[in-house]
């Protein structure tokens, strides 16, 4: 008979200490994007026709900002102020300011529907704003009406997209609910062609370019328009990120923590709502931005919505940036910049996708 | 304050009109005290767990709650890869306002209660990373430092090693004995409920139930009744302390 001799192990599970300089090295890579958006500002503003030095748009920039009392022989042309001011500056703000919107609202939603594959355009909200802007636009609403009416538009789509969630009986299941979005959105999008079946001549051409998704037209009206609600918005769920965190535990588990889940999801809904319905109304739907942008974020800063959120604003301020300065600069043809968004985050999400695999989305 | 912290009154569920699940149920949790929630597949004890946590509003009767909850459920999983001190960050939630973000002493707090459970070493590591028994402990971590006064646990020593299960359970009475919280727990294991529980319900559907001190309710004929099979009452000494345990008799 062998003797058999028991070694008891302990399985080493290697601790890694707590560093008060971690805490600080967190906030690196947000900062470094916000220097990075204001660089990329600055250079989007040198890139079209008129050629334009990076200091020469910096100089008409600051004087714009803090306008003071003009020198004799001012250091740029008026034409050179002119291009930066009317044509280039608002473009530039509109893209900046739409991805910025788009990365927190589809940050938001990721973590309220605790799935990382939706984002504004999965669950219908998308659809649902620019619904209400074609309808806007069927009815000759000033851009106000478009915006109000596509706000509407949006809200409603999230109300069914939920409420059909509500009616399986599995609305906590994030699933259910990214099905209910794809329906809801689905249905949406037919109006939108029966919108279109009813426009006339002059109103389908106009449809269907905004629906492609442009920053093309851009002035200081559109700007206003997206820049107050997106802001306004934005700023709410900056103040409540922390709270995301606990809303993507899942129901039971933040309610028994002693948060109003409904209540909360329902000021989350009002406020995504608001912002992608702003960017929709002025610059039609650019897709895929909140669906990969919260991805690419995770990636850089981790899951904490305390520092994920503000990250994945400002990367999504760069991403439509620089996709829409790469259908100014290098395309002699412009490429709608919804078409754009679409060709380069459909890679990206199927590369995360293979690149996750085996360790789950919310593993990046 | 009166001494019950939970208590179920004329209690019952029916998913559809006519199927009771459960029906008439009466119970009292005092507070302090450690409850087990026994019954076979089926019974209810979800069901009576939802009811309980608020996720399903009950076909009859009532129950109240007297105190603030937390739940530790089973196997707990996350959609997002947060790390440890964020998850115990996490049960700071009623104590940091609805448009603000935890606090230094928030962080102070969320790491003395992890340094209590002996984790404190691993407050950067990946939660999901964690093993079965390590992720109770943060959650058990978590519910400390939410202040609440009632923990729910939902088979807490499900898929748990038997020095793991040893480990929960051995915290479940120090947060009752020395935290005072009211602990009360669901489990498919009776000497489980026998070894640490102060009273236990004994969910055998319907109108049918047993209800009481751990010691009397779960007796070799209640189990019996409940799981349809023979399983014996064993008294022994060790180490100079007196014992008891439930074992299954195999057929």
């Amino acid at each position: 008979m062998t003797e058999m001799t028991i070694v008891a192990k302990t399985l080493p599970v290697t601790p890694i200490p707590m560093k008060l300089s971690d805490k600080w090295f967190g906030w690196a890579i947000p900062l470094l994007l916000d220097v990075g958006v204001l660089v990329a500002v600055l250079a989007s503003l040198c890139i079209g026709a008129y050629p334009m030095s990076f200091g020469q748009a910096a100089r008409i920039v600051m004087h714009l900002a803090w306008p003071g009392p003009l020198p004799a022989n001012p250091p740029w042309s008026v034409k050179e102020i002119t291009v930066v001011q009317v044509i280039r500056l608002p473009r530039v703000l509109l893209a900046t300011l739409a991805g910025l919107g788009l990365g927190i609202s589809g940050t938001a939603l990721q973590a309220m529907m605790r799935n990382p594959l939706v984002g504004p355009d999965i669950v219908g909200v998308s659809s649902g704003a620019a619904f209400g802007g074609v309808l806007a636009m069927l009815w000759d609403f000033s851009p106000a009406g478009i915006i109000g009416l596509a706000f509407c538009g949006g809200m409603l789509a999230m109300a069914c997209t939920f409420s059909l969630a509500k009616l399986s009986e599995a609305d906590t299941d994030s699933m259910i609910q990214i099905l209910a979005g794809v329906f809801i959105g689905a249905f949406f999008l037919a109006l939108i062609d029966l919108i279109k079946h009813l426009a006339n001549d002059a109103q389908l051409p106009t449809m269907a370019y905004w629906l492609l998704g442009t920053f093309v037209g851009a002035d200081a009206k559109k700007v206003a328009m997206i820049a107050v609600p997106t802001l306004c918005a934005g700023a709410v769920l900056m103040t409540m990120r922390w709270r995301l965190n606990l809303l993507s535990l899942g129901d039971i588990d933040a309610k028994t923590l002693g948060m109003n889940v409904a209540m909360l999801r329902w000021l989350i809904i009002g406020l995504v709502s608001l912002i992608v319905a702003s960017q929709v109304a002025v610059s039609g739907l650019v897709g895929w931005v909140g669906l990969v942008v919260p991805h690419i974020a995770r990636m850089l800063v981790g899951p904490d919505h305390r520092r994920l959120l503000p990250t994945a604003g400002l990367l999504g301020a760069l991403f439509v940036l620089s996709l829409d300065d790469l259908t100014r600069a290098l395309l002699k043809a412009e490429i709608p910049v919804g078409v754009l968004t679409a060709l380069v985050g459909t890679p990206v999400i199927c590369f995360l996708l293979w690149k996750s695999q085996g360790k789950g989305w919310g593993c990046e | 304050m009166s001494n019950i912290a939970i208590e179920f009154d004329d209690l019952g569920h029916a998913y559809k009109p006519g199927h009771w699940v459960f029906q008439k149920y009466q119970a009292e949790v005092p507070h302090g005290s450690i409850f087990a929630l026994l019954g076979p597949n089926g019974a209810g004890k979800t069901t009576l767990l939802k009811a309980l946590l608020g996720a399903l509003k009950p076909t009859a009767g009532k129950i109240a709650i007297e105190g603030r909850t937390a739940l530790v459920p089973q196997l707990f999983q996350v959609t997002f890869d947060y790390s440890v001190l964020d998850m115990v960050l996490m049960g700071r939630a009623r104590q940091v306002g609805l448009f603000s973000q935890p606090s230094a002493q928030d962080e102070e707090a969320a790491m003395d209660s992890l340094n209590r459970f002996g984790m404190a070493d691993f407050a950067r590591h990946p939660f999901h990373e964690l093993s079965g028994g390590e992720r109770q402990l943060v959650i058990f971590a978590r519910a400390l430092v939410s202040e609440a006064e009632i923990l729910i646990l939902d088979e807490p020593t499900s898929a748990l090693d038997l020095r793991n299960q040893i480990k929960v359970l051995d915290w479940i009475t120090r947060l009752s004995h020395e935290d005072g919280l009211t602990v009360l727990f669901t489990t498919h294991h009776p000497h489980h409920a026998l070894a640490v529980a102060d009273n236990a319900l004994l969910m055998l559907g319907g109108t049918k139930y047993a209800s009481g001190p751990a010691h009397d309710v779960l007796s070799e004929e209640n189990l019996h009744t409940l799981y349809g099979v023979e399983i014996k009452h064993l008294s022994f000494e060790h180490k100079g302390e007196q014992h008891e345990t439930l074992i299954p008799v195999l057929p």
